[in-house]
Formats: C-alpha cells, sequence, structure tokens
C-alpha cells in the first residue's frame, strides 16, 4: 500500500494513483476481525453457520441471533460490523418484499445478491457515505416445482410458464458472498471473517463442486469448521448458530430456518470429538520430538 | 386586487380573465370497489371435536356466467388456519398477498410465535372494517377456521362491512339459508360438536355442499374440502360431489294435468 499516509485514503470514492479505493480496503480489516461466517451448498440444500465469541457471561444464551430470514426462503449471515449486517437484512427484506409486489413470485437467490451487491457497491461512490464493514454471505433455496403465483387463482397454462425450456432443471440451492466493495460471486462453500483461512482450507476439502454432500452431513461438517477456524484463539467462549434451508422434499420445506436443537448439538458433540482427535495427534508429535532430544 | 386566501397565487381575472378551474374537477374513473365483478358464491365451516371443516367449490362466476371453473377459494395461512373466501375474487388476491406479506413478516421477528387461527382473524376484521369506514370495501365474506392459541377448534366470520360473529357452524351467502339449517342439525350448540367425530363434521358438510349445488345456480359440482386438526391441514382442491340424485326426474310431467 504505498499511497498509504498520502492522502489518498481519507475519503471513500478517491482513487489512489494505482486504482485502489482504500477505505473499501479498510472495511475489509473491520469484516477480518469479525466472527467466522460459513456456508455450505448441499446437493439438497444450503447451511449457514456462525461463530459468536461471548464477551460477557451476562449474555444470555441462544439469544442475540445473528443469521437472519429474508422472505421464506432465504437467510443471510455476516461477519464485520454487526449493525452494517442488520442493515443488509433489513435492504435485502426490503428487496425481497418489492420484487414480491411487482413479480408476485419470491426472489431467486440470484437476484438478491444482485441487489445486494449493486446496493454494497453503491457505498463505494460517494464520500458522503462508508462503505459497509461487513461480509455478507446469502443462502437460499430457489423451488424446483412450479410454485403458485401469490393470491393466483385457477392452475394456469399446462405446459408451465413462458420461457422455460423442457428437460432443463429450474431452482435449486443458491449461495453467495458479498464483498464490502459489491464484489459478490457464487459459491459451493464460502467462508469470511477471523478464522476465514482455516475454515476455507477445510472447505476445499470437502470437494462440494462434486454436490454429493448432503444437508444433513452439510451441518455437521458447518459446525465442525466453525470449531476448527476457532481453534485458533480458544482462550475466548463462543457459541454456534445455525440455520438451514432444505428442498420442499427435506425436513424445512423450502424455508430458512433454524437448525433444530437436536441436530445442532449432534453436530456439535461430533465437531468436538474431531477437535479431540486432532489434539492427540498433536500432543503425540511434540513427545516424540522429548524422546528424541533426550 | 383581491386579496382573499382562495385568490392567492391565481392570475388576476381582471388582466387575464377568468380562472379556468375545469382541471381541477374530478370526474375521472372511480377508483373504489362499488360492486363485485368476478364473485364466489358460498362457504360453509363446521366445528368438530378436535377441528374444523371447511369447504367452497371452485367457481368464480362473471354475473351469471359461470367464468372460471378452477378457483380455489381455501386458502391456507400460517400452518394451522384456512381462509374460505367467498365475494370479491380479485380481492380475494388481494387479501392473499396481503396475509402472505403478514405471515413473511411475522416469520422476521424472532418470539418463535406464529399465528393462529383467532389473530389471523382479528387481522382481516380489522382490515374490513377500516376499508369499509373509508368508503371503499374489500367485497369478500370470510370464514376463517382453525385452531386458536390453545389449540382448541376455531371458526369465525368476517364481512365486508367489518361484522363479526362465530358459532359451531357457519356458512355465507347462499349457505346461510341452506346449509346452516343442515349443519345445525348436527352440531345446534358447542356442547354438541365437542361430541361431533370428523366423519360425522364431513358427512355433514358434503352434503350441504351437494343441496347448495342442487339449488345455487352460481354454485358448481367441483369443489375444496380442507380438515384443519392438530395433526395439520389436510387440503383436497378437486373433490366431486357425489351420489346426486337425479332418477325421479323422469317421473314428473307438465305441472298438474299432463299426463304422458
Amino acid at each position: 500500500m504505498t499511497s498509504i499516509g498520502t492522502g489518498y485514503d481519507l475519503s471513500n470514492s478517491v482513487f489512489s494513483p494505482d486504482g485502489r479505493n482504500f477505505q473499501v480496503e479498510y472495511a475489509v480489516k473491520a469484516v477480518e476481525n469479525g466472527g467466522t461466517s460459513v456456508g455450505i451448498k448441499c446437493k439438497d440444500g444450503v447451511v449457514l453457520a456462525v461463530e459468536k465469541i461471548i464477551t460477557s457471561k451476562l449474555l444470555k444464551a441462544g439469544a442475540n441471533k445473528r443469521i437472519a430470514t429474508i422472505d421464506r426462503h432465504m437467510g443471510a449471515v455476516s461477519s464485520g460490523l454487526v449493525p452494517d449486517g442488520r442493515h443488509f437484512v433489513s435492504r435485502a427484506r426490503d428487496e425481497a418484499a418489492s420484487w414480491r409486489n411487482v413479480y408476485k413470485t419470491p426472489i431467486t437467490t440470484a437476484d438478491l445478491a444482485s441487489r445486494m451487491g449493486g446496493y454494497l457497491q453503491a457505498y463505494t461512490l460517494y464520500s458522503s457515505v462508508r462503505p459497509f464493514g461487513i461480509t455478507a454471505i446469502v443462502a437460499g433455496y430457489d423451488s424446483e416445482q412450479e410454485l403458485p403465483v401469490d393470491g393466483q387463482v385457477g392452475s394456469g397454462p399446462s405446459i408451465g410458464s413462458g420461457g422455460k425450456v423442457e428437460g432443463k432443471k429450474y431452482g435449486g440451492p443458491g449461495l453467495y458472498m458479498i464483498e464490502p466493495s459489491g464484489l459478490y460471486w457464487g459459491y459451493y462453500g464460502a467462508a469470511t471473517g477471523k478464522g476465514r483461512q482455516v475454515a476455507k482450507a477445510e472447505l476445499e476439502k470437502l470437494d462440494l463442486a462434486a454436490g454429493k454432500l448432503s444437508l444433513l452431513d452439510g451441518v455437521k461438517e458447518a459446525a465442525r469448521i466453525i470449531y476448527v477456524a476457532h481453534d485458533d484463539n480458544k482462550d475466548k467462549e463462543f457459541e454456534l448458530e445455525m440455520t438451514w434451508i432444505s428442498n420442499l422434499d427435506g425436513p424445512t420445506k423450502g424455508r430458512h430456518e433454524e437448525v433444530p436443537k437436536d441436530i445442532l448439538e449432534e453436530a456439535e458433540n461430533l465437531a468436538k470429538k474431531a477437535l479431540e482427535g486432532e489434539d492427540d495427534e498433536e500432543e503425540e508429535k511434540p513427545a516424540e520430538g522429548d524422546k528424541m532430544e533426550e | 386586487m383581491n386579496h382573499l386566501p382562495q385568490a392567492w397565487g391565481r392570475p388576476r381575472d381582471d388582466i387575464y380573465g377568468a380562472y379556468d378551474a375545469s382541471y381541477l374537477q374530478q370526474n375521472g374513473p372511480n377508483q373504489h370497489t362499488q360492486s363485485p365483478i368476478v364473485t364466489g358464491t358460498s362457504v360453509v365451516a363446521l366445528k368438530f371435536k378436535d377441528g374444523v371443516v371447511i369447504a367452497a367449490d371452485n367457481l368464480a362466476s362473471y354475473g351469471s356466467l359461470a367464468r372460471f371453473t378452477d378457483v380455489k377459494r381455501l386458502r391456507k395461512f400460517a400452518d394451522t388456519s384456512v381462509v374460505g373466501f367467498g365475494g370479491d375474487v380479485s380481492d380475494m388476491q388481494y387479501l392473499d398477498r396481503l396475509l402472505q406479506s403478514l405471515d413473511t413478516e411475522e416469520a422476521y421477528s424472532a418470539s418463535g410465535h406464529t399465528l393462529n387461527a383467532n389473530n389471523l382473524h382479528k387481522y382481516l376484521s380489522k382490515v374490513l372494517y377500516n376499508r369499509r369506514s373509508d368508503f371503499n370495501p374489500l367485497w369478500n365474506t370470510l370464514l376463517v377456521a382453525g385452531l386458536d392459541e390453545h389449540d382448541k377448534p376455531f371458526l369465525a366470520s368476517a364481512d365486508l362491512l367489518g361484522t363479526t360473529f362465530s358459532s359451531p357452524s357457519l356458512a355465507t351467502g347462499f349457505g346461510a339459508h341452506l346449509a346452516q339449517p343442515l349443519l345445525r342439525k348436527v352440531a345446534p350448540d358447542e356442547e354438541a360438536t365437542a361430541k361431533l367425530t370428523k366423519e360425522a363434521a364431513l358427512e355433514a358438510v358434503k352434503e350441504s355442499m351437494k343441496v347448495l349445488f342442487y339449488r345455487d345456480a352460481r354454485s358448481m359440482d367441483k369443489y375444496s374440502i380442507a380438515v384443519i386438526t392438530k395433526d395439520g391441514i389436510d387440503l383436497k382442491e378437486n373433490e366431486q360431489l357425489e351420489k346426486q340424485s337425479w332418477a325421479f326426474a323422469e317421473q314428473i310431467r307438465g305441472y298438474g294435468t299432463q299426463v304422458n
């Protein structure tokens, strides 16, 4: 960052001589300090998980939710400045509602990601605003069935909506990550926040692109990844919050819901067990070293 | 110079001639619903010991024309409720969207509570009363069937005037005249509904639908029927009226004296 200290980083929407917006890059720093968030796209649904650092024993367990529902079929979680995350969710809900008003059908995950990407990008355009201090992960499940339009009467044409090609599969799970710059991509697995490096390494091991991971296994992996990513700052306690969206045949019937308590606990126990296994291996190695010194 | 307030900012008559106020007159189209256009007829419902049965046929009439024959007038809301819509179909669609967005917003609040039929009925009746007070009513008669906050069967009506009432059995429109007497034979009071089985309730509602089809010129023999219990909503949208009796028709000749 050669231009730091030369005045190009003082105001939003200013290009440095090498074409960067430093204020956006500083916003990314805020994200890098936030609790780890993870999203995993599975073959029959999507999972969202977030690590919530317990800053005080006075905080009520299970309260202060960080993953929010958008419409009925999408969820969003973010790392970084929590109030910015709330504003993001509020805007996303407005976008989803306005889409419904115009098109009489639920917004797709891709369309919501596009609109929210555009919204975040607008906050890099003016010196009168600051960029969002969050990276958000948006997950959803677009129905594969022909959903009735809101308030629809009758069954409509038997051949389905216009523009659909026979034999092609529509709908399915969607997972997007949106950065403070407004940049967004679709992902098989996404991670952001403090533990993103470790989480990304774990996600890469899963071979999500093959599309074979089931939703239930996805829940277990997401829990494990949050636990592994937290391992670097063990001194702080944390709480795991997890939500999922399945297809219409699955446990949530296409809706975004909290992972039920029993499944969450099972996933957490498995995650702890997996970590203990790793710790044992690590402890064994230095023990061998000691022997060699002797 | 005219210093009266109504002349402020207006061109002076003595210089520009009399002010042309024609554009201020409102003679465009009236945007209030003054009468229903596409309509659904009766909705009938009956409480029984574990829940409620509700039914409505699948016809939307355009005046006397049986215009739309595949209109689902029973709609599920908030997991434990079914609303049966009579009256204007476009207003029904509006209410459907309204309730859909209410449901979405309700899910946003992390209270863990969900709407029950009682909440839904209260909300709808206030919407309807508010609209009639604006002289712009939603031209519907609704039956809200489902379970209340104590998981007890709930059945109540609300109409375009904001009038509400509940009863062991309810029927709107034509049904109030033809179906209600039949349903009241099965369930005259709350004690009787507490003993009524699901099968008996279904039977009574189906019988009422048949009587309505015989005698209501705006009805149809294809109908939807829903049973709401603690176990969920069982909604069937393509039922056909069965066991109609028309055999007697052959015996009828003329109006008195004609023999063959």
